[in-house]
């Protein structure tokens, strides 16, 4: 879990955090992942607000949801809440 | 010796201590009033109202919420200050450990009075003596002078980089706090220039940049995360690298303030009295080495080789000093002003006993347990405190090793 | 009566904003309190610094060396929320005015669980409120002492299962009620207190950025369902959210130096009680209730709809509407 522990003479004074926590996968948490169906998708953005993760960002440029599943831990409230059902959970692997 | 002119003005403890605050261009202080502290706060809050200090002076609702306003106000890089008593330092507790863990330079001053309960307002060390694990740096002054000159000291040893260590100056309650003695102040320049701007240490942040550590918008930083069972015992091993540095530190400060002031305490961190010679001494802490000064001049007067060692510097414990100053006298008698109950003695004791037990010539050592609740301790107390070490050193025998002094048995 | 803050945006404005409370946190899958502190990052109008108290939110978001905070953040212990706010904004006034640091304002935002809030941290809130300092204090409120294990809190609804008032033999769940808290904080006169819903995002972003905007303390209660604790379905988090508004379990409302105003969610249902659905409904969707509907309990479920009636027509009456 935690990286290659240092010595105490190494790490910065008074427990400041040395690392962000992207670089912490919690995508290998999920059973089921959300699948997006562009087509269905109206582009409400619900989506990405409502990830506790903020692991659905909508692409500005190609207007497209983009779904980080390195961050993932495939909750389904972006498939609940999603208007337009384009948000399918499918079991991890079984896509 | 270099000496700044200095003039004398007439101030209780509580009043020395607010003064030398004020000089030491404070940023915020947050604080609640508690006998017999509250002459701290009370003479600060003048200050502020009359403009003479540029502080943030905050009336906090409790002595916990004190503690944490003035570790955050330190992480956000003010120069904080506060003071407490008693149960305000006993209710501050949680907060010490958090203080020295975010390495916040905080300085405090201690107005030191008993534990409740049951309930009493007069001096003894059992507030600050419960503290002594948290890892503040502890420092205790002899009398109004030395509160005055050691408040301002304690800004410069606890921002030192190599420190960073809260630190808490102990003025006996009522003794010194409420007595009026004639107290040599620097002129404020002098003082703004001894403890100069804080200082802030850089560390690195989770972005991969070497940022200042305190809280800055513009180098975010995370302060007081959780730590599990891999790195909690190495940021404690921080802790007490920094209580070691402060040994050589706290000395330093003492001795430039010295060249500042022609007031020298001991090196700093203990002051010998009439020791080199002496068979038989007594070790103890605060305004009782004061009497016990008187004491010993006397005895001094008539041929009786008896001398005094005051620890200045209880935390860190400058073993060193102890073991130079104790060897090769015959009996010791440690005063405690505080009971470890069931402990077989007080604080002082236990420390002082560790710290020489190494000697192969390791005097006799006894435990006197004094002055509970503002008890008294006179001088005939103490002579007889001597006599009896002149028996001990005489016959090798200790009756008691942990007694209480000026006691109804 | 002032307006709402002046911020407007699209939902695609907003879902450029960057994040402040970034991906990589532990909380469990379908927390309601993640998506309140993403949700209250997203509304920060310029430099800020945030504090927490321990608990859930402070607990997975800096587990060292790691930490999902991209602004200056700090941790003190449990009960010191609002008085970690009280130091920090203490500091920067006087810093500022020395000309120590840049004369840019700054937000402080105090993020706290119903225990930090309702509980061991009231005293701190109380008087962090009563000396007017300037700072936002959200409280995520997840109705129990989640992070140490669903314990109950002063902020748990009556018969509601936690692990210090199980549903037994003897006694079926929490006795009390819960304690109102926005209502008391409305009580210290201060400039604003608003409820907000993670249902609702657009009145929870803005509620929390009028917050920031006032000069002097602001309180945010928000409700934030934790499928842990309550044990309800990861997916159905928001919606569980939302059903706490239309059954006026968690009405939404803001006021201003104790003036209430009804927020439109609330106040559509305030116009047309019909659309008020029974409290059952909201209910059914947690097992943390379950055993209320046992035939045996079925006064349980009557005090509590009929407290929750109390509650709303009182809210109804300040906000001059019964």
């Amino acid at each position: 879990m935690s990286p290659q522990a240092k010595s105490w003479k190494e790490i910065p004074l008074g427990g400041a955090c040395w690392k962000s926590s992207t670089e912490y996968k919690t995508g290998d948490w999920r059973s089921y992942k959300p699948i997006w169906n562009t087509e269905k998708c109206t582009r409400c953005i619900f989506c990405h607000i409502y990830c506790p993760e903020g692991a659905i960002k909508h692409d500005a440029e190609t207007n497209d949801m983009v779904f980080d599943y390195d961050f993932c831990k495939g909750c389904g409230i972006c498939s609940n809440e999603c208007p337009a059902t384009a948000i399918e959970m499918v079991l991890e692997g079984k896509e | 010796m270099a000496k700044v002119e200095q003039k004398t003005v007439p101030l209780n403890g509580d009043a020395a201590v607010a003064y030398a605050a004020k000089q030491c261009d404070v940023d915020v202080v947050a604080a609640y009033p508690i006998t017999p502290q509250t002459i701290i706060v009370e003479k600060f809050s003048e200050y502020v109202a009359d403009g003479e200090v540029d502080t943030a002076f905050v009336c906090v609702e409790s002595e916990h919420t004190a503690m944490t306003c003035s570790i955050t106000a330190s992480a956000t890089g003010a120069r904080t200050f506060t003071a407490t008593a008693s149960a305000g330092l006993a209710l501050m507790h949680e907060m010490l450990g958090v203080a020295s863990g975010c390495r916040a330079p905080i300085v405090m001053a201690i107005a030191n009075r008993a534990l409740s309960a049951p309930i009493n307002i007069h001096c003894d060390h059992s507030d600050s003596m419960a503290e002594r694990d948290m890892g503040w740096i502890q420092i205790y002054a002899e009398n109004s002078q030395e509160a005055y000159d050691s408040l301002i000291q304690a800004f410069k040893i606890a921002e030192n980089l190599d420190v960073m260590l809260p630190t808490m100056v102990g003025l006996d309650g009522f003794v010194l706090s409420h007595t009026l003695e004639n107290v040599n102040v620097l002129p404020d320049e002098a003082v703004k220039k001894f403890v100069g701007i804080r200082q802030v240490p850089q560390v690195m942040n989770h972005e991969g940049k070497l940022v200042p550590f305190k809280l800055d918008p513009e180098n975010p930083l995370t302060i007081g995360p959780l730590d599990l069972h891999d790195y909690y015992f190495e940021h404690k091993r921080q802790q007490e690298e920094a209580m070691r540095n402060a040994l050589d530190v706290i000395k330093e400060v003492h001795d430039e303030y010295a060249e500042q002031s022609g007031r020298s305490y001991g090196n700093g961190l203990v002051e010998a009295y009439r020791l080199d010679d002496a068979e038989i001494a007594v070790v103890c802490i605060g305004s009782t080495a004061g009497t016990v000064k008187t004491v010993v001049d006397e005895l001094r007067e008539n041929g009786i080789k008896a001398g005094l060692l005051r620890i200045r510097s209880f935390r860190p414990l400058p073993v060193k000093d102890i073991v130079s100053n104790l060897s090769g006298k015959k009996a010791i008698t440690v005063l405690d002003r505080a009971c470890s109950f069931g402990g077989n003695g007080g604080p002082l004791f236990h420390e002082i006993r560790h710290a020489v037990y190494d000697l192969s010539d390791r005097p006799k050592l006894v435990n006197r347990i004094y002055g509970l609740g503002g008890r008294d301790m006179p001088p005939d107390l103490i002579d007889g405190i001597y006599k009896e070490l002149q028996t001990i050193a005489k016959t090798g025998q200790i009756k008691d090793t942990v007694q209480f002094i000026g006691l109804r048995e | 009566m002032k307006r709402l803050s002046e911020w407007k945006f699209t939902s695609k404005e907003f879902a450029q904003i960057p994040e402040k409370f970034a991906s990589g946190h532990r909380a469990c899958a379908g927390c309601g309190p993640a998506i309140v502190l993403r949700l209250v990052m997203k509304a920060t109008r310029g430099p800020t610094i945030a504090t927490n108290a321990t608990g859930c939110m402070e607990v997975v978001s800096t587990i060292y060396p790691y930490t999902a905070w991209n602004i200056p953040w700090i941790h003190t212990a449990f009960e010191t929320a609002a008085a970690n706010a009280s130091g920090i904004e203490s500091a920067l006034k006087i810093l500022k005015k020395k000309g120590r640091i840049k004369d840019e304002h700054v937000d402080v935002v105090a993020f706290a669980g119903d225990g930090g809030t309702f509980d061991i941290g009231f005293q701190a809130l109380s008087g962090a409120v009563e000396r007017g300092h300037d700072f936002l204090y959200v409280l995520y409120d997840n109705e129990a002492y989640m992070n140490t294990g669903i314990q109950r809190s002063g902020g748990t609804p009556h018969g509601a299962a936690t692990t210090t008032s199980p549903a037994g033999k003897v006694i079926q769940g929490k006795a009390e009620h819960k304690k109102p808290i926005a209502d008391i904080m409305v009580a210290h006169e201060m400039p604003y207190v608003a409820t907000a819903n993670i249902a609702y995002w657009k009145d929870l972003v803005v509620k929390a950025r009028k917050g920031m905007e006032v000069n002097g303390p602001a309180f945010l209660h928000t409700f934030a369902p934790c499928p842990r604790g309550w044990r309800s379905e990861t997916e159905k988090t928001v919606e569980i959210a939302r059903l706490a508004v239309e059954t006026c379990v968690f009405p939404l409302w803001e006021a201003e130096y104790g003036e209430y105003k009804l927020s439109p969610q609330s106040k559509v249902i305030a116009l047309k009680p019909d659309r008020k659905k029974p409290v059952e409904i909201y209910l059914k969707t947690q097992r943390r209730f379950k055993h209320l509907f046992k035939p045996e309990n079925k006064h349980i479920l009557e005090k509590i709809q009929s407290e929750v009636d109390r509650r709303w027509q009182k809210l109804l009456k300040a906000c001059e509407i019964a």
